[in-house]
């Protein structure tokens, strides 16, 4: 499904060069749900930017299915974005003055599907996360545990070959971030491949396959548990 | 690319900020206004300068004759120059004259003179005319003829009569086939006229009888003088070039000498026209270009708000290129907001501005003929290069912030502190 191989990183900081992924080797399967680990800094979240086609990386190559992601003008990125990935973030990244259905319905704008198609649509993915009654209501009037099922239904929304998010849970309290985390398992049985950036431990143990991000570098793997 | 969809996008990201987007709406709406109420202005200045000289060609030459002012050729100073029918075929030839119109007025320039049908009598001019006279007054025929080459060659006892002639000896009935008497000779209307002038001139033309010029000369034993010439060049004719050669040649035919200004007097309307052309020209660039200063002011206006409103919306635009839209995407969505704003504050600019400009029409128009304004109007041509121009100046507003929100990177818009 995707594969990694020496990728490198660096970010300018003032004048001298920060050292950020180093030699990150990287296997993913389809339907695989991976989660990623690591001290804050370690670069987990640069990791998940470059596979996610929003970052370059300096070095390396970077398999999508059979695509090379390198090197991709700003037009092409966003467009295997808009195919290929599907993202949740930590704090949400819904727009405040969009319904619903409207946030959800928001990539296939950029695909150009018709407004009654797309919202259709959505609202079907909306019931997936079983929030089909909310579908009218703006995130200012929802829980943290709803705005980020209706980020994830966003992320469905145009079937893509990933889900990665990044600390999905890290805004939620302990029993919302369960439930999030069993849609997020729910939506991988269904064969989707989800990686996940985290540092709870609980919420890493729902993945098959934990990954550990130290100063930029993957970590020998430990053994490799099923929840 | 603007679909009832991406009209719905524009909408509810004007929408979210009320009032500054009405505040910014504001600026442009008051620029197009001064754009349109400055430009209507120069229009209203020009039609007011127009309407004093309507009911004649643009490039009409008179002449008449006075007396010499210095001997010449063995002919003594103060002696008078007559025209008379020999000028009128070299006048014809002269190269670059289109129309030529030798005129004889009874009881000279504007009298009056008595003319009767049956009980009633009136005093109005009489004028012995060629056809070509109505190519350069331009008479509104209301009903017959004018005077036609027939009539100039059988001498035929008809007349061609202005509408307060037809009003005062006619009544209501109609004047066709009629007979009228000027100075005891009968003549037959044949036509009757009115005339674009307005003012005293209009007056004066609707008053007049217009004779066969050959009638005029036998039956009010005039010989063969011409009282004064009107003619035209042709199209793109140098008036003032030509008006110079008809003085040269009258001149010479009657023994005047070159630098004699006060024996042939002439009036050239196309040079006058010409002036007054030119200083409106100038008068229109003026006006243009402070009215689209002012619209240019609007759209600065337009474009700091886009400005502020671009980042503002870092983060809802980096989700939006996380979720795939491109950067042609991004920059369309600014520059279709800059325009649809530019554009609904100018409508409604445009609709105001015609109403004011109505208003002030209906006022000029009954300010009566000698108000030195024409009443000013908002033309389709105008409403249609005023939309251009919003569209223009809108993506013109439009275009630093949409660069400026494409060049917004998703990592940094995104990162959770
Ligand atoms: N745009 C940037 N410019 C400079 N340094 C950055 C930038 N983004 C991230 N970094 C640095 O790169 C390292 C990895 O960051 P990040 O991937 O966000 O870590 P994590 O998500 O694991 O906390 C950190 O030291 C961070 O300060
Ligand atoms: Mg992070």
């Amino acid at each position: 499904m995707l594969r990694l191989s020496k990728i490198n990183k660096y970010y300018a900081v003032g004048s001298h060069r920060l050292h950020v992924l180093r030699d990150v080797d990287l296997e993913v399967e389809g339907g695989e749900m991976v989660a990623i680990m690591g001290a804050s800094g370690s670069g987990k979240s640069t990791l998940l930017n470059i596979l996610g086609i929003l970052d370059r990386y300096d070095a390396g190559e970077y398999w999508l299915g059979d695509t090379l992601i390198r090197d991709l003008g700003e037009g092409q990125a966003a467009r295997y974005r808009n195919q290929f990935i599907g993202f949740v973030f930590q704090s949400f990244n819904l727009l405040p003055f969009k319904t619903a259905v409207e946030n959800v319905a928001l990539p296939l704008y950029y695909q150009g599907v018709p407004r009654r198609q797309r919202n259709r649509t959505a609202l079907q993915y909306l019931d997936k996360v079983g929030l089909a009654d909310w579908a009218d209501h703006r995130p200012a009037e929802m829980s943290g545990g709803q705005k980020q099922r209706v980020a994830i239904a966003r992320a469905l929304i145009t079937k893509p070959r990933i889900v990665l998010a990044d600390e999905p849970t890290g805004a939620l309290d302990s029993k919302t971030s369960e439930e999030v985390m069993e849609l997020f398992a729910e939506i991988n049985r269904t064969g989707m491949t989800v990686i996940l950036v985290t540092h709870e431990a609980d919420v890493a143990a729902k993945a098959q396959r934990t990954i550990r991000l130290r100063d930029g570098k993957v970590e020998p793997e430990l053994v490799a548990r099923a929840s | 690319m603007i679909d009832v969809d991406s009209f719905h996008e524009i909408a509810t990201s004007l929408t979210r900020h009320k009032l500054r987007t009405a505040l910014t709406a504001l600026g442009v709406f008051f620029g197009l206004t001064i754009f349109m109420l400055m430009v209507s202005f120069g229009g209203s200045l020009r039609s007011g300068i127009n309407k004093k000289m309507a009911g004649f060609a643009t490039n009409a030459v008179f002449l008449w004759g006075q007396r010499t002012s210095e001997p010449y050729a063995g002919l003594p100073a103060n002696r008078p120059v007559v025209f008379d029918n020999d000028d009128i075929e070299p006048l014809r030839k002269l190269a670059g004259v289109e129309y030529v119109a030798p005129r004889n007025q009874l009881g000279g320039f504007r009298a009056g003179n008595v003319v009767k049908h049956g009980s009633k009598v009136g005093a109005f001019q009489v004028a012995g005319d060629y056809p070509d006279f109505q190519f350069i007054s331009m008479p509104l025929i209301r009903a017959g003829r004018y005077i036609n080459d027939a009539d100039i060659a059988d001498r035929r006892k008809v007349a061609v009569i202005g509408e307060s002639v037809a009003s005062e000896l006619f009544g209501g009935a109609d004047p066709i086939g009629q007979a009228l008497e000027v100075n005891g000779i009968h003549f037959v209307v044949v036509g009757v006229f009115g005339t674009r002038a307005t003012g005293q001139q209009g007056d004066q033309q609707v008053r007049t009888i217009h004779v066969p010029f050959t009638t005029f000369q036998q039956a009010f034993h005039t010989g063969n003088r011409v009282s004064w010439f009107a003619l035209t060049g042709k199209r793109g004719v140098d008036a003032k070039d030509l008006e110079q050669r008809v003085y040269a040649l009258l001149r010479e035919r009657h023994k005047v000498a070159p630098t004699d200004d006060a024996a042939i007097r002439g009036f050239n309307a196309g040079a006058q026209f010409a002036k007054t052309e030119k200083m409106f020209g100038a008068i229109d660039i003026v006006l243009g270009v402070f009215g689209l200063l002012s619209l240019l002011a609007g759209a600065i206006g337009v474009s700091n708000i886009m400005l502020i409103s671009v980042r503002e919306r870092t983060k809802e635009i980096g989700v939006r290129k996380a979720l795939g839209a491109r950067p042609t995407a991004v920059v369309g969505m600014v520059i279709a907001e800059a325009i649809m704003l530019t554009l609904v504050a100018g409508f409604i600019a445009l609709a105001v501005g015609a109403f004011a400009i109505a208003k002030a029409a209906d006022r000029i128009a009954t300010m009566g003929p000698d108000f030195p304004l024409g009443p000013p109007e908002v033309s389709f041509s105008f409403s249609v290069m005023a939309t251009a121009i919003l569209i223009a100046v809108g993506a013109l507003a439009g275009l630093i912030p949409a660069v400026r929100a494409a060049a917004i990177s998703p990592v940094e818009a995104l990162r959770d502190e």
